[in-house]
């Protein structure tokens, strides 16, 4: 048995919050420069430079890289053998965020209630997911969400004769409608099997995936670069004014289903797709 | 290369615009997204006053960080536009002349734009550090106790922008993305 107090957790949460918000990924950093690199369209080239150049200002001038500073996505992996003691495991995660999005100046946009839309002034509460893991560690996932890009994403229920094709033809779909208003060039998080709500947690885990890594399956590898280069011919390009790069990568997670089904999500995720984890 | 505009956005103005020119705006603008348009269209359907005067006027679609000590604002990139559709087209009735934002706007906000003769701007979504440093004043004029999204007067230098829709309602959108597959 291991004790954790939850003040580290606490801690650690409200370090998460600010640096996924003023430091970008390095995969996703890398991933918009080869995007610029190989861009042929002059405006497009203009818009990934500029986006560079946003990077670069808030890193070294502190400020946050998107003003959309998310709704705080929490995954949290506890240890079977891991006791959490000091307090509410809940109650620790949301004092962090509460207290990153107050001393990182960060934007408050969570409202209490999805109808009477009243803000509740410290970006709490945060959307946590648990899953319970072998061994004596605490894993911590912050990954704020922007809605611009959440807002276009879509869920479908396919039957199991739709197959592949059916799943390539969905994903493309979502890219297409979706069009210029998730912030191309875009992160495809998308979650095949399972039900109808673990194909969405799936297809957000698959979110915070880094670039460099890919599907260990090969299908469903080959799918991810399939999909990237598709997305990559329609032509929407950075911020949807033409271009190559509609997508920085497509990264695909999979789940058992029911014989009868084959639920597919599509999470669409900005190119300010942030994501710190820490291990306790 | 760069258009440069000036507030008030008037009528002139706003035909010298073509879809695709790359402006520098400076001056007055006002900032307002889901809740305050909400508000304001609220009081124009009870034939009350808006607490801005929207006449020739640029609304910018943005709900900043806060500022840090010694700054006059936050991050302040766009929000996306297509929520905005539903309130655009009572504002672009009585006067508003441009809307900074990014993402499509519906045909009902498309037409608005063309019959008052006014124009959609779009800013970089994400390059929200860039575009604050364009603001160098800010002011909460109206509704603070929606704290981020508070309609705020800003005073903008050179913010960059693209002509998205322009008065004759070309849309940037569809001819960007037609003329990059013709040739690739």
């Amino acid at each position: 048995m291991r004790e954790i107090n939850v003040s580290e957790i606490t801690a650690v949460v409200k370090t998460m919050s600010i640096n996924a918000n003023y430091y970008l990924g390095s995969d996703i950093k890398n991933q918009i420069v080869r995007s610029y690199c190989r861009e042929p369209w002059p405006i497009a080239k203009d818009i990934l430079s500029k986006i560079l150049n946003n990077i670069d200002i808030s890193q070294n001038e502190n400020r946050p890289i998107c003003q959309d500073t998310g709704m705080t996505c929490v995954f949290i992996e506890v240890g079977q053998d891991v006791h959490i003691v000091g307090g509410n495991i809940e109650d620790a995660i949301n004092e962090g965020v509460r207290q990153g999005y107050l001393e990182g100046y960060l934007r408050k946009s969570v409202v209490r209630d999805p109808l009477d839309r009243v803000n509740t002034r410290d970006n709490t509460p945060a959307v946590i997911n648990y899953t319970i893991v072998p061994g004596d560690k605490l894993k911590i996932t912050v990954a704020p969400k922007g809605f611009g890009s959440e807002n276009m994403s879509q869920i479908k229920m396919l039957k199991p004769a739709d197959g592949i094709d059916g799943v390539k033809k969905f994903v493309i779909k979502v890219v297409e409608e979706a069009g210029p208003n998730p912030c191309p060039p875009i992160v495809v998080g998308v979650g095949i099997g399972g039900t109808f709500d673990r194909a969405a947690l799936i297809a957000k885990k698959a979110l915070i995936r880094p670039l460099t890594q890919r599907n260990e399956n090969k299908l469903y590898r080959n799918l991810e670069q399939e999909l990237l280069e598709k997305i990559n011919t329609l032509g929407i390009g950075p911020q949807g004014f033409g271009g190559r790069a509609t997508a920085l990568a497509v990264n695909i997670e999979t789940y058992p289903t029911h014989i009868a089904g084959l639920p597919v999500a599509v999470n669409i995720s900005c190119h300010v797709t942030r994501h710190e984890e820490v291990e306790l | 290369m760069y258009k440069r505009i000036t507030t008030p956005l008037i009528e002139e103005k706003v035909k010298s615009l073509n879809v695709g020119d790359s402006v520098l705006i400076s001056g007055i603008i006002y900032t307002a997204r889901d809740a305050a348009h909400k508000r304001l269209v609220e009081l124009l359907n009870k034939g009350r006053d808006l607490p801005i005067d929207v006449r020739n006027a640029i609304i910018y679609y943005v709900g900043p960080t806060p500022a840090k000590p010694g700054q006059p604002i936050g991050s302040a990139g766009p929000t996306t536009s297509y929520r905005m559709d539903p309130y655009a087209p009572s504002l672009l009735d009585i006067g508003l002349k441009g809307m900074i934002g990014k993402g499509s706007r519906s045909q009902k906000v498309i037409e608005s734009i063309k019959k008052n003769r006014a124009v959609y701007f779009g800013a970089i979504g994400g390059a929200a550090a860039l575009m604050g440093k364009c603001i160098k004043k800010a002011e909460i004029i109206a509704y603070k106790d929606l704290g981020s999204e508070a309609i705020r007067k800003l005073k903008v230098e050179e913010l960059p922008a693209l002509v998205v829709i322009d008065s004759k309602g070309n849309n940037l959108y569809e001819i960007g993305q037609n003329e990059y597959l013709k040739r690739n």
